[in-house]
């Protein structure tokens, strides 16, 4: 019983991460935009996180540091392919090879360097109630963010006019242009939110997952948060259902190391990314799921010519 | 305030082309400037660091080899593939598979082997390589699976198998329980040129693949199908062009570049398998090629300018105490300016209002 709560609490905590990039990753995407520098802005968010909260002392400080953070750094990607119309593949792999680059220049001093945990809920006798109560009543403020976070995200998008207005932009950038839509200020703010929700699931990373900074510590979640969108097919509810089963994926691999399982540890540690693969291939099997899901222009370039 | 308009080219800028990747090396260079003024250097001194004092050796002019050759091996089989729009990003995970292959017959079998040592790795490695990089063509033309992300995560799976393999079953008994191989020996292993550098058959290599790729992509047809493929996929469709079987070539190409790179690293320059055999090659490849502007002759002046900035980093880390990190800073930054140079390339800048004509 001990053990189920153990692994389900911190299947939760290695979920929040991916579940917060990927939730942003969502909304830009639905605008048209494909970001692949998730990791990067992950990064980002990681170390700024990191500084911030360790020079103020204040978590919470921290936290918006990193999401100003994966703000500045989307504003990068933002600016260079809607205004520069740049490839955004390839701009989406400069902005992660850049944000690797950069992270390690900045947070070089802050190797080693401990923070405490975040602070916990409790409530006494609800949180205490076994398995659900820790599970559901005991985790830190950024979890319940994340799971609000991504509800207001699909509420946003199928029943809010803006969010109507953001999925018309992602489908067909032209009649949406024609209806008198700024389209690139709309990608642009979607792209910005993309870049805070990344700052943030980075700094979880860093401040609470494991409150310590170490060099490329995003260990390619942010390609694997690109991932779970695809396993959503672009649908919120999915997200979280998707974050979940690869947060309880990667801790169980975890146990199983800690457990001394006679598998070496190598081959355990590569579970996460064959999931990631099993799972995309499981989704895009079906070519046509994926062609009415995704949003039709995502990816291509907008001009406007009138 | 005139209003800036991007107006089409009909035909991309000649002149354009070949400057925009200058100008952005000369924004780099500013916005690096910028970068050690702010972290308290003498940016002149930082750049004398960076990009002279590396060359001022014989075996620093050696070291660029040693440092390009797998970059340029790496971003030619990219490059091909971003020609035809197939992703491959994981060619850091096939140059590691291919280190694998082909350093496990070079560790095991050299005494069998004796002469054909070289060749056999070199066979095994490139095989590796290209099976590695074929997992995302087969997950692509199969099961529509994104090879971007396929072939990045197959990369942090190489990264692991080549840890457990150095740790476990291929560490040297005799090394002190250091997580390394045996040094190779006798055939396995491949002379530097002139001694003492580093430069060996890689930089070999490197330029032979410049010269393949060339002629793969400007006086093949295979190759005016990738790009026709690349560039308009409906008219590739209409003459017949199969875009699975250009993926797979692609993709299994790149991987084997990759891998032939990786065999040359281990069984060269670093003379064993260690955990880490790449300061990651094949991603820095990916700012080669487009460095490069998808050509292999650009290829080879862009992995030689990268390699330098490499070289750049290990000296100013030393001379400077400059942290290794300022290479991907510089790295990232070349790639964001070149990408935003592009745009002189396809577009014309006016100011002022649409004219009618353009507006058409």
């Amino acid at each position: 019983m001990h053990e189920l709560t153990a692994i389900l609490v911190s299947m939760v905590l290695s979920a929040t991460p991916l579940l917060l990039a990927a939730a942003g990753e969502l909304v830009t995407e639905k605008s048209g935009v494909l970001n692949l520098g998730v990791e990067g802005m992950m990064i980002g968010g990681a170390v700024i996180g990191f500084a911030v909260a360790w020079t103020t002392g204040s978590p919470a400080l921290g936290f918006t540091a990193a999401a100003l953070a994966g703000v500045a750094l989307a504003a990068l990607f933002g600016v260079l392919t809607l205004f520069f119309l740049a490839n955004q593949v390839a701009t989406g792999l400069a902005l992660t090879i850049f944000g690797l680059g950069l992270s390690a220049l900045i947070g070089k001093p802050y190797i080693g360097k401990p923070l405490p945990s975040l602070p916990q809920l409790y409530i006494p006798g609800v949180t205490d109630i076994p398995v659900i109560g820790p599970l559901i009543f005991g985790q830190d403020a950024i979890v319940y963010l994340s799971v609000a976070a991504t509800v207001a995200i699909g509420w946003f998008l199928s029943r809010t006019r803006a969010g109507l207005i953001l999925r018309s932009v992602g489908e067909n950038h032209d009649a949406a242009h024609a209806l008198g839509y700024p389209v690139r200020r709309i990608r642009f703010l979607a792209v910005l939110f993309g870049g805070a929700m990344s700052g943030l699931g980075g700094a979880y990373l860093s401040l609470a997952y494991t409150p310590l900074w170490s060099e490329g510590m995003t260990a390619g979640r942010g390609w694997i948060a690109l991932a779970l969108v695809v396993f959503a097919t672009w649908k919120p509810w999915r997200l979280l259902f998707g974050a979940y089963l690869f947060g309880f994926f990667s801790i169980a691999q975890l146990h199983a190391q800690g457990a001394g399982v006679s598998i070496p540890p190598e081959f355990l540690s590569m579970l996460p990314y064959l999931a990631t693969i099993l799972v995309l291939v499981i989704i895009s099997r079906d070519a046509k799921r994926i062609r009415l899901n995704a949003p039709a222009a995502l990816g291509k370039v907008f001009r406007a010519t009138a | 305030m005139p209003r800036i308009r991007l107006e089409p080219r009909a035909q991309s800028s000649r002149w354009a082309t070949y400057l925009s990747p200058v100008l952005a090396v000369v924004l780099t260079l500013i916005g690096t400037a910028v970068l050690f003024g702010i972290l308290g250097r003498d940016p002149i001194a930082a750049y004398r660091a960076f990009f002279i004092d590396p060359l001022s050796t014989f075996y620093g002019v050696g070291e660029l080899g040693v440092k390009s050759a797998p970059l340029i091996l790496c971003a030619i089989g990219l490059a091909i593939g971003f020609r035809a729009n197939v992703w491959n990003i994981g060619a850091e995970g096939q140059f590691i598979v291919g280190a694998i292959c082909g350093g496990g017959v070079g560790l095991f079998y050299e005494p069998m082997l004796g002469p054909a040592t070289l060749p056999a790795m070199f066979i095994a490695g490139a095989l590796g390589g290209l099976v590695w990089a074929g997992i995302p063509a087969l997950l692509k033309t199969q099961f529509n699976a994104n090879e971007i992300l396929t072939s990045l995560m197959l990369t942090y799976v190489a990264e692991l198998l080549l840890r457990f393999l150095v740790r476990g079953p291929w560490r040297d008994p005799q090394g002190y329980n250091f997580p390394q191989t045996k040094a190779f020996d006798g055939y396995a292993v491949i002379e530097p040129f002139f001694s003492g550098t580093r430069v060996g058959l890689g930089a070999v290599l490197a330029l032979i693949a410049v010269a393949g790729g060339w002629f793969l992509l400007s006086r093949s047809f295979l190759g005016y199908q990738i790009k026709v493929i690349g560039l308009t996929p409906a008219a590739a469709a209409y003459a017949g062009f199969s875009q699975k079987r250009i993926t797979w070539f692609v993709l299994t190409l790149s991987g084997g570049l990759a891998g032939i790179a990786g065999v040359n690293e281990v069984a060269g320059p670093i003379g064993q398998i260690l955990p880490v055999i790449s300061p990651g090659y094949g991603f820095t490849a990916i700012i080669v090629a487009f460095l490069g502007r998808l050509h292999p002759f650009g290829i080879l002046l862009a992995g030689l300018l990268i390699a330098l900035s490499y070289l750049g980093g290990e000296a100013a880390q030393i001379s400077l105490d400059l942290p290794v990190a300022v290479v991907g800073v510089f790295q990232g930054m070349l790639l964001f300016f070149l990408l935003a140079c592009e745009l002189l390339v396809r577009y014309r800048v006016r100011l002022g209002p649409a004219t009618a004509e353009s507006a058409a």
